[in-house]
C-alpha cells in the first residue's frame, strides 16, 4: 500500500508497510497513478504514451526504472506481512497505571470529558492512601518481568489530594526499588493549586508533567473557569512558568484544547511559545455534537488549513534555528517504536489500566465509571482476564477501518475509548479523530521532507 | 536516484523481527493526555543502545 499527497510544494509518497518516506518529482507522482506491481522489465507502451503528452520519453524510462528498483528493494508497494505478529504481546504484563487520585476539580471546563470529575459515578471521591498502596502492589505484582513502569497521577485535579500523591509516590519508590523496578511518574495539573512546595515536589519526583492551559487568555478563560465563573489563566500561566523554568524546560508539556471558539489555534500555540514554553500540545475538543463548543465535520476544512498554517510557521522558525516542539508534529521516522508496538498502540486494558478512588480497575481513565468496562478491583487484586483479552485483541488488524488505512502504523488504531464513546465499539475508529490525525501526520511528514531538503 | 529522494531508513519490517520487548513507554492516545501517536515515541531499546554508545568506556 502506498499513500501519496502534495503539501507545501512537496510530492510525498509513503510506502506504508516498510515505513519508507519518498519525496518525488511530478513524473513519479503521476506515474504512480498508472502503474502497480507486478512490474515488467520496462514501462508499458500504454503508460509511456499516456505520460509522454506531458513528459520526456527518456525521463519516463528512467523514472520507471527507479520505481521498479524501489519495489525490488522493498521500499515501494511492499507487502503487509505483520498480521502474524498480532499474537505477540497479546499476553503482555501490566506496565502503566493511571491513578485517578481525586475525581473532584477546582475548575469547570466546558468540555470536560469527566463531567467535572464524576466520571459516570454518582459523586466525586478522593483516593485514600490505603487504596493507592493496593494499586501500587497490584501494578508491581502484575508487571512480572517488566522493569520500566509508569504511574500517572490524574484527576479531576490531582493536587487537590496532594498529601496522598506524596505518600503514594514515596511508597511506590520504595516498593519499586525492592522489586527491581524503575518507576516513572507523571502528573497532569491545571495549575491552580501550585505553589513552591508542590512545584519542587513535582520537579523532583515526576519524570513528566502535563500542564493544562488553552493558550491566549481570552481563549482559555472562555472555557476553563473556576467554580465562581472566573477564568484561571493568570494563576495557571504564572505557576507554569515557574515550574517549567525550574525543571530546565525538560520533560513537560503545556497542553491545551481548541474548540470551535478558537479555530485560529495557531495563535494560541504561538502565544504559549511567546510566554516561554517550548513543549506544546494543542488539540481538538472531543465532545458530542450537542456540546456548545464542539467542533464538527463542518469545521474540518478550517482545521486542516490551520494545521498547514501552523506547520509552515514552525518550519520557517526551525529553518532559522528557532522554534519549539509541537507534540502532534513530532515524528521519528527512523528510531520510532517497533512494528509490534504499532499494532495496538496504547495498550489500554492490557498493558495499561486506570484505578479509581474506590479501587476499581478500568482499561484507561476514559473508561472509568463505565460499569460494563470495570475490570476488577485492586482491593482484592483480581482482574477480568476476558476483558484484558478483548483489549489485547483490539489491534489494527481487528479494526476493519484500519486494515486498509495508510496511517495505521502511525496511529495504531486510535483511542479505544473514543471509539467506544462515539461508535459503541472499541474496534470502530472515531472517523473525525482519524481525519484530524491523518492531516497532522501529513503535515509532520511534510516538515521532515522540508528539513531533509535543507541538508 | 534522479526522480526520488528517500528521507528515512524504512526499517519497519526489521523492527517487527527484533521488536516487541515492551520496554517502551505506554502511549496514551486519548485527547486529554495529548493523543500520542505511537509514531512520536522513541524505541526504548534504541535509546538505551545510543546512550551506551555515547557514554565513555
Amino acid at each position: 500500500m502506498i499513500h501519496k499527497y502534495k503539501l507545501c510544494g512537496y510530492n510525498i509518497v509513503l510506502d506504508i508497510n516498510s515505513g519508507a518516506v519518498h519525496v518525488v518529482d511530478e513524473l513519479v507522482y503521476d506515474m504512480l497513478d498508472n502503474i502497480s506491481p507486478p512490474f515488467e522489465a520496462s514501462c508499458s507502451e500504454r503508460v509511456a504514451n499516456k505520460l509522454s503528452r506531458f513528459y520526456d520519453k527518456e525521463e519516463i524510462i528512467t523514472c520507471y526504472e527507479e520505481i521498479r528498483k524501489l519495489h525490488e528493494s522493498g521500499t515501494l508497494f511492499s507487502e503487509d506481512d505483520y498480521e502474524k505478529f498480532t499474537e505477540q504481546s497479546a499476553d503482555a504484563p501490566l506496565k502503566a497505571m493511571c491513578l485517578i487520585v481525586e475525581q473532584d476539580c477546582n475548575l469547570r471546563c466546558e468540555y470536560c470529558f469527566a463531567e467535572a470529575g464524576k466520571y459516570g459515578f454518582d459523586e466525586c471521591a478522593a483516593m485514600d492512601f490505603k487504596v493507592g498502596k493496593k494499586a501500587i502492589d497490584f501494578l508491581i505484582k502484575n508487571s512480572k518481568e517488566r522493569k520500566n513502569l509508569e504511574i500517572d497521577f490524574f484527576g479531576g485535579e490531582p493536587l487537590m489530594n496532594f498529601e496522598v500523591v506524596k505518600k503514594i509516590t514515596e511508597y511506590a519508590r520504595s516498593k519499586g526499588k525492592r522489586a527491581g523496578k524503575i518507576i516513572r511518574f507523571t502528573l497532569t495539573t491545571n495549575g491552580i493549586l501550585l505553589d513552591d512546595e508542590k512545584i519542587n515536589f513535582i520537579n523532583k519526583e515526576m519524570s513528566n508533567v502535563v500542564l493544562s492551559l488553552d493558550g491566549r487568555k481570552e481563549t482559555n478563560d472562555r472555557v476553563r473557569k473556576r467554580l465562581d465563573g472566573t477564568g484561571c489563566y493568570d494563576k495557571a500561566i504564572s505557576e507554569f512558568k515557574t515550574l517549567a523554568d525550574r525543571r530546565g524546560h525538560e520533560n513537560y508539556y503545556i497542553r491545551g484544547t481548541f474548540t470551535k471558539y478558537n479555530l485560529d489555534f495557531t495563535s494560541d500555540v504561538y502565544h504559549l511559545y511567546e510566554q516561554g514554553f517550548d513543549q506544546i500540545s494543542i488539540e481538538p475538543v472531543i465532545g458530542k455534537p450537542d456540546m456548545p463548543c464542539a467542533v464538527s465535520d463542518r469545521d474540518l476544512p478550517r482545521i486542516f488549513s490551520e494545521y498547514e498554517i501552523l506547520a509552515k510557521r514552525i518550519l520557517a522558525d526551525k529553518k532559522r534555528g528557532k522554534g519549539f516542539n509541537f507534540f502532534h508534529f513530532m515524528l521519528d521516522l527512523d528510531q520510532g517504536p517497533c512494528a509490534i508496538k504499532r499494532l495496538r498502540g496504547c495498550g489500554a486494558g492490557s498493558e495499561y489500566v486506570a484505578v479509581t478512588p474506590d479501587g476499581g480497575i478500568y482499561p484507561c481513565h476514559q473508561f472509568a465509571g463505565f460499569p460494563e468496562y470495570k475490570m476488577g478491583s485492586v482491593l482484592d487484586g483480581e482482574m477480568d482476564k476476558a476483558l484484558k483479552k478483548t483489549f489485547a485483541g483490539s489491534h489494527i488488524y481487528s479494526k476493519s477501518d484500519c486494515v486498509d488505512c495508510w496511517a495505521k502504523f502511525y496511529c495504531s488504531g486510535g483511542c479505544n475509548a473514543n471509539n467506544y464513546i462515539f461508535n459503541g465499539d472499541i474496534r470502530m475508529p472515531h472517523r473525525f479523530s482519524c481525519l484530524i490525525q491523518k492531516k497532522r501526520l501529513e503535515c509532520a511528514i511534510m516538515m521532515k521532507a522540508a528539513l531533509a531538503d535543507e541538508v | 536516484m534522479k526522480h526520488v529522494k528517500t528521507i528515512n531508513e524504512a526499517n519497519l519490517k526489521e523492527t517487527a523481527e527484533t521488536g516487541g520487548c515492551g520496554k517502551c513507554q505506554a502511549s496514551c492516545q486519548s485527547a486529554c493526555k495529548t493523543s500520542c501517536t505511537v509514531a512520536n515515541q522513541k524505541c526504548e531499546s534504541k535509546v538505551q543502545e545510543n546512550q551506551k554508545l555515547k557514554s565513555p568506556a
